[in-house]
């Protein structure tokens, strides 16, 4: 059976499979969904209009045993940049629709009625139920009704409050294994492109899939064994390593002695007290109340760097808090203390918002007086506004730089209208140069500098050192290869350093595909995708204009270092310039 | 031995570096003593992995790098996230 994709008109509720194209066999994950995107949709138009289109596409070797390549790609044009998005999270859903065939889910028109639907999707059949009695709810308490309703091996993924607001810091809610609305392809407002067409939830049922095609075994299960080999003994990703015992929080302390974590809404870059709300504080922790320390996203993944927060006694399970969740809804807001960031980030999942969208948020929020900087209590008040639908909750669902403006605020921490991750450009320079040129808004995981600027993996880089073009380049460019694959990437941290293990990832590929693709076809094919994206940007009006970061920046001293970022205008378009 | 010849360090070890040795300690050292003499008194394995060093917030310090009075020294495992 030749891979499909689902095509779903709100219009009239009709659902349809339809053949894969020939000519996109070779594409998977982001270049799938940016390809689509790019083709099918108008970049002018509104992005909650009907003529938006919302894509959910699985990598190229997700669904097969190749170690951690359980992720999907989700994208549409931004509610929140104006631009193309692909938002990306690992969770089994992404692996039930590999093993289903479909290659992709295509959303497209706008149901014309108030009510919203549930789609469900099985091996032969998709079909709309009404969802309206979800309406309002909290999703904690939804997908857990929901496992009861389909059965607990079904895929959920929905969108929450945020998100029927059509809030544009709304993310798309994804089960982790146990269950839990915790895996987010949180950024951009893709929820609240979902809840534009009246879709709320889609409920995958893989009874009956046959699985990925391998069309050559014997490349895929070489590429296999590389890949697991570089992973397992690699010191970042390896069993007991740093990620794995500590998840991505393992940062806190790092970027805060290295003096670029943000505090207070960007207006310090280092504060003693992070340390209480550090990888180590937390895995300890997790410990002693028994929740999960290490857990995977998806299963199948080596690495592990996920876990389960929970209050005292193992009760209430969140899920995962992310080290960028961690930071936004903790020193970004002067709040250091775990139990409140859980607490936060607990109510950002039951709503459906992207933490990191809304800790930006937060961080303006207190500067422009709607509670005082450190108080987790009235941060969580706040949200409530979201959940009761109030005016002020419509302005936060929408997000750092919506609400700056309706607050006064100046120190507006955006690019392309998305909110800064966890990391100070003005004291780690690269990352500044990808939050600035990326086709994605601000995003850390475009092209990870850090790694190199920091921690010295994929070589070392100077922090303060202006010249970062090229690094950013190499870095976005082999990120949009490693999104198409499926796999997540964090294994670049292992494959960047042993190349056997990027050998492997290419084997696999070639194994799925029955290519003969070579590791140094990998810049080429993710160069492509971002010219994908950055001709429909183009298209959609942006210039290189849009490709800075705001001014405060430029002119504002971020202590302890007392650097403002100073990479010149013609350094950042060097990326994609001449 | 006269004090002038001593000079203050802030040593802090981090993740599974603090089964090794204290997550923050000040301590005095004669002039000119290296980050290796850290390394080698809290056994930290250098030589198994690829530890980040940090010296005032600055990445990518060697072991042969020769302290300065009032320098902060943070030491990781090898780490990476996002
Ligand atoms: S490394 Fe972490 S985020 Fe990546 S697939 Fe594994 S558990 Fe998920």
């Amino acid at each position: 059976m030749p891979k499909r994709i689902l095509r779903v008109n709100m219009n009239n509720l009709e659902a349809k499979f339809e053949d894969f194209p020939a000519d996109f066999a070779a594409l998977g994950g982001r270049a799938l969904t940016s390809t689509i995107v790019e083709k099918e949709v108008d970049p002018l138009c509104h992005p909650l209009g009907a003529n938006n289109k919302l894509v959910i596409a699985p990598g190229l070797v997700t669904g097969t045993l190749a170690p951690s390549s359980g992720r999907l790609s989700v994208g549409c044009k931004s509610p929140l940049t104006g631009g193309i998005k692909e938002a990306n999270a690992g969770t089994p859903f992404s692996q039930q629709l590999a093993k289903m065939r479909i290659a992709a889910i295509i959303l497209e028109g706008k149901h014309k009625g108030s009510e919203y639907y549930t789609l469900k999707v099985t091996m032969d059949k998709a079909e709309f139920t009404s969802a309206d009695k979800w309406v309002g709810k909290g999703l904690y308490d939804t997908y857990q009704s929901l496992f009861k309703e389909y059965g607990d091996k079904v895929g959920i993924c929905g969108v929450g409050i945020a998100a029927e607001l059509l809030g544009a810091s709304s993310g798309i809610c994804f089960n982790d294994p146990e269950g839990l609305p915790s895996r987010y392809a949180g950024r951009g407002g893709v929820g609240a492109v979902m809840a534009s067409k009246g879709l709320k939830f889609i409920v995958v049922d893989d009874t009956g899939a046959p699985g990925v095609e391998i069309l050559n075994e014997e490349a895929f299960k070489e590429g296999a064994q590389k890949l697991r080999k570089a992973l397992t003994t690699h010191d970042v990703t390896k069993p007991g390593g740093a990620l794995n015992s500590y998840g991505t929080s393992v940062l806190v302390n790092i970027i805060n002695e290295a003096g670029g974590l943000p505090q207070r809404n960007f207006s310090a870059g280092q504060d003693d007290r992070s340390e209480k709300v550090s990888g180590e504080v937390k895995a300890e922790i997790i410990k002693e109340r028994g929740g999960k320390r290490p857990h995977a996203c998806n299963p199948g993944c080596i690495i592990q760097c996920s876990e389960v927060w929970c209050k005292p006694g193992g009760k209430d399970p969140v899920g995962v808090l992310e080290y960028e969740s961690v930071w936004a809804l903790g020193p970004n807001c002067g709040i250091y203390d775990l139990d409140d960031v859980g607490e936060l980030n607990r109510a950002c999942n039951d709503l459906g918002l992207d933490t990191i969208e809304a800790g930006g948020m937060m961080g303006v929020a207190m500067e422009g007086g709607l509670a005082n900087f450190g108080d987790g209590k009235k941060a969580l008040k706040l949200l409530d506004e979201v959940k009761n639908k109030t005016p002020l909750g419509r302005i936060l669902a929408n997000g750092t730089a919506f609400t700056a403006q309706a607050m006064g605020v100046t120190r507006v921490p955006v690019v392309k209208g998305q909110s800064l991750p966890a990391y100070d450009p003005r004291a780690i320079k690269g990352i500044g140069v990808t939050y600035a040129t990326t086709p994605q808004g601000a995003d850390h995981t475009a092209g990870y500098a850090i790694a190199t600027e920091i921690m010295g993996v994929g070589g070392t880089a100077d922090p303060m050192d202006t010249s970062k073009a090229d690094l950013s380049r190499n870095l976005q460019v082999a990120t949009a290869a490693i999104d198409a694959t499926g796999y997540c990437l964090f294994i670049a941290f292992a494959v960047l350093d042993i190349p056997e293990g990027l050998e492997g990832v290419v084997d696999t590929l070639n194994g799925v595909l029955g290519a003969n693709l070579t590791v140094a076809d990998v810049p080429g094919y993710g160069q492509s995708i971002i010219d994908v994206e950055r001709k429909f940007n183009k298209a959609a009006g942006f210039t290189e204009k849009d490709d800075r970061l705001p001014e405060f920046f430029l002119k504002e001293k971020l202590a302890p270092h007392n650097t403002v970022f100073d990479v010149t205008d013609e350094e950042l378009d060097r990326v994609w310039g001449p | 031995m006269t004090e002038n010849n001593l000079i203050t360090i802030t040593i802090k070890l981090f993740a599974n570096l603090r089964e090794l040795g204290p997550a923050k300690t000040i301590e005095k050292f004669q002039k000119d003593t290296t980050v290796q003499v850290i390394l080698d008194k809290y056994q930290l394995p250098f030589k198994e992995m690829k530890l980040i060093i940090l010296i005032n917030g600055k990445p990518h310090i060697t072991p042969e790098y020769i302290l300065k009075d009032g320098d902060v020294l943070a030491i990781f495992p090898p780490l990476a996230g996002g």
